[in-house]
């Protein structure tokens, strides 16, 4: 397990790996929101940390496929499913690996990305709690639907359509711990909710990830 | 394999065999065609026409005999998709995931059905034709939750490995609809009235608008399963032909 | 080692295979053949466990299977030592040796990426996976495909050195290894459709 961990970061740091890709969309996304709804500081101010939630989630989004395609394409899969590693605690280090090359990038660059919105300054520090909980859940989720398309042809927009309505639950309390913290109310609430959503998916989902993969490579 | 209609019925299971589920299918679909056009006819026609105005809603309330049966076929249908799902990954029952993909279009166009009439009521009511409403909401993500169902479904060719994918798909995704529900309603307290009908009726409505309601929810519901059943023998029909064109090339 | 009784499988919902009954004792190889099509890369994945066999029962140790396929899991960012090195850990075994790697001829290319590698240099990389995970039985399908002669001739003798050792493999294949081995022809346990009845299978529709 820890030599698949290591594996996949060495692949996502490397050339052609797309680490960093996701950062770039997030700052974009971010860039591009004020030329939307315009460059008033009180308006930003308001719905920055819905958007830095948006937009990393987004980020996340977009790097999914990425999670098992290429190991699906290339045949690693198939023998790391006859390896001695159960398919559950695979699908744990994509996500695992997911969220460190991804996630927790994301994390990091939000408080910058929130100066650019105007974000209030309590909510510097509920952004990246909010996401540093909430993060692990998408790459948990994602990885279930990555796991559900690998053996599509053109899984990506699939993908996105089954993964976003799994996210729902996970962005509205995400939002609202970092909204929340942002106006300076009590949070405890969200807080919790998030942290029960993240805790049940990285415990449970990759069964049905393995469950999803088992199906995909018979 | 047609000897198996020779046997007299041991067990609830044997339905799952797809040559007695069309054998029994076929003989009751009219009854259920009847049933459900006689309960929707009388229902709504006496709903619509011989109920009196609500002397705060005015006539708009009536469209409660289709934004209620709907709403409450939409999740129903998602229900029974869960159950199918679950009997499909435990039994192995060709029927059961067939009924579950024939379900889904179904609770997804009552989906639609419900939202529709609940933004042509909401419109003169609340003065909007939207709500971020926690009813509406859930109603809109339960619709997302069935497209990316049925995209699934039509995005993969192995018919087995659909099956078993979707429902995996259907568990998690139950689970998360659960979820998505109480967020939005921890997300946003809305001005959607409570429930219309509820076992203690008495409370919320009277009898005048409670009889033609619970005979268009029957309706409703007779017009699942007979769409449901149709769908599914369809699929059923599919599956039979996908076979014989395989062994015929096989031969 | 292996023991397969009474073993069918299937393809995507159609029957290929049925009545196979086998055994591979350690020391021996099993080679599989049979026309494109007849079943034998289904059947090489249902012994490694990829795939749930539709009737019959297929015995092995616990751990003791490795399986090659047509594609080589190769990582193309990884060099050749880092490939072999993630198989190796995978698997709890040591690190590959320069033993191993001169076997595969490949010493000299032990730092190079492995996108840098022509097809039958990524071949040898893939079955030198073999040499450094440990397995007992191999499932091997096509192996020498885009090998040279010379570098059949390697494989062949790591196969034969692997048997006298003790191990065992079951090959699909349809050049001749060199090396003793029982042949299984296939095309007679072919299904001629409509001989099963199983509830697994589309012809419960019919």
């Amino acid at each position: 397990m820890i030599a698949l961990l290591r594996r996949d970061l060495a692949l996502a740091v490397r050339a052609g790996g797309g680490f960093g890709l996701a950062l770039v969309f997030f700052l974009i996304v971010v860039t591009l929101v004020p030329f939307a709804v315009g460059p008033g500081q009180v308006q930003l101010a308001a719905i920055a940390p819905g958007i830095l939630w948006l937009g990393a989630l987004l980020a996340c989004l977009l790097s999914l496929d990425r999670i098992l395609a290429l190991d699906y394409e290339d045949g690693a899969l198939e023998l790391i499913a006859t390896a001695p590693l159960p398919l559950e605690a695979v699908a744990a280090v994509k996500a695992l690996a997911h969220w460190l090359t991804t996630g927790l990038p994301l994390v990091l660059v939000a408080p910058v990305l929130g100066i650019l919105l105007n974000l209030p300054g309590p909510g510097y520090l509920w952004v990246v709690v909010s996401l540093a909980i909430g993060t692990p859940a998408l790459s948990a989720i994602g990885t279930f639907g990555a796991a559900l398309t690998v053996g599509l042809k053109r899984g990506g927009l699939l993908l996105s359509l089954i993964v976003l309505p799994l996210y729902v639950p996970t962005l509205i309390f995400g939002a609202e711990v970092a909204r929340r913290g942002a106006l300076g109310q009590p949070l405890e609430t969200p807080l919790m909710l998030l942290a029960g959503i993240t805790l049940a998916s990285v415990a449970l989902l990759p069964f049905a990830s393995a469950a999803a993969l088992r199906v995909n490579l018979r | 394999m047609s000897d198996h209609s020779l046997r007299p019925v041991s067990s609830l299971w044997e339905f799952a065999n797809p040559v007695r589920f069309m054998a029994l299918s076929g003989k009751i679909l009219p009854f259920v065609w009847v049933a459900c056009v006689a309960c929707l006819g009388v229902g709504l026609v006496w709903g619509f026409f011989f109920t009196p105005d609500d002397y705060r809603q005015g006539s708009t309330v009536k469209i409660i005999y289709l934004h209620v049966p709907s709403a409450l076929m939409a999740i129903n249908a998602w229900f029974m998709m869960l159950v199918a799902s679950l009997i499909w990954l435990i039994r192995r029952h060709h029927v059961s995931a067939l009924a579950a993909r024939a379900a889904a279009p179904v609770g997804a166009t009552m989906t639609v059905i419900a939202l529709f009439t609940g933004a042509v009521w909401g419109q003169p009511m609340w003065g909007t034709w939207w709500e971020w409403d926690p009813r509406l909401t859930s109603f809109l993500v339960l619709f997302l939750f069935y497209l990316g169902y049925l995209a699934l479904w039509a995005a993969i060719e192995d018919a087995d490995t659909a099956a078993d994918l979707t429902s995996v798909l259907c568990i998690v995704g139950s689970v998360f609809a659960v979820l998505s529900r109480y967020a939005v309603v921890f997300w946003n307290q809305g001005l959607h009235q409570g429930a219309t009908f509820s076992m203690d009726k008495e409370e919320n409505i009277s009898n005048v608008f409670w009889y033609p309601a619970v005979l268009s929810m029957l309706g409703f519901g007779l017009l699942f399963v007979a769409l449901v059943l149709v769908g599914t023998r369809t699929e059923i029909r599919l599956r039979r032909t996908r076979a014989l064109m395989a062994r015929a090339s096989a031969e | 080692m292996m023991r397969v009784s009474d073993l069918a499988i299937v393809r995507g919902g159609v029957p290929l295979l049925a009545g196979l009954s086998f055994a591979v004792e350690p020391g021996s190889a099993l080679i599989l053949r049979g026309p494109n099509g007849i079943g034998k890369t289904t059947l090489l994945r249902t012994l490694a466990g990829l795939q749930p066999p539709a009737a019959g029962q297929i015995e092995v140790p616990e751990d003791s299977v490795a399986y090659a396929s047509h594609a080589d899991g190769i990582k193309g960012q990884l060099s050749v030592v880092e490939n072999l090195n993630f198989w190796a850990r995978v698997y709890g075994m040591a690190d590959v040796t320069d033993a191993v790697l001169e076997r595969f001829a490949l010493q000299d290319l032990r730092a190079r990426a492995a996108a840098t590698l022509s097809a039958g240099q990524k071949r040898r990389l893939g079955l030198a996976r073999l040499a450094v995970i440990g397995r007992k039985i191999l499932l091997l399908d096509e192996p020498t495909v885009s090998l040279d002669t010379a570098s059949v001739g390697r494989f062949a003798s790591f196969l034969q050195d692997h048997l006298d050792a003790g191990g065992s493999a079951v090959i699909a294949t349809h050049i001749d290894l060199g090396f003793t081995a029982t042949v299984l022809e296939l095309a007679p346990y072919k299904l001629d459709a409509p001989a099963l009845t199983a509830s697994d299978f589309d012809e419960a529709f019919l």
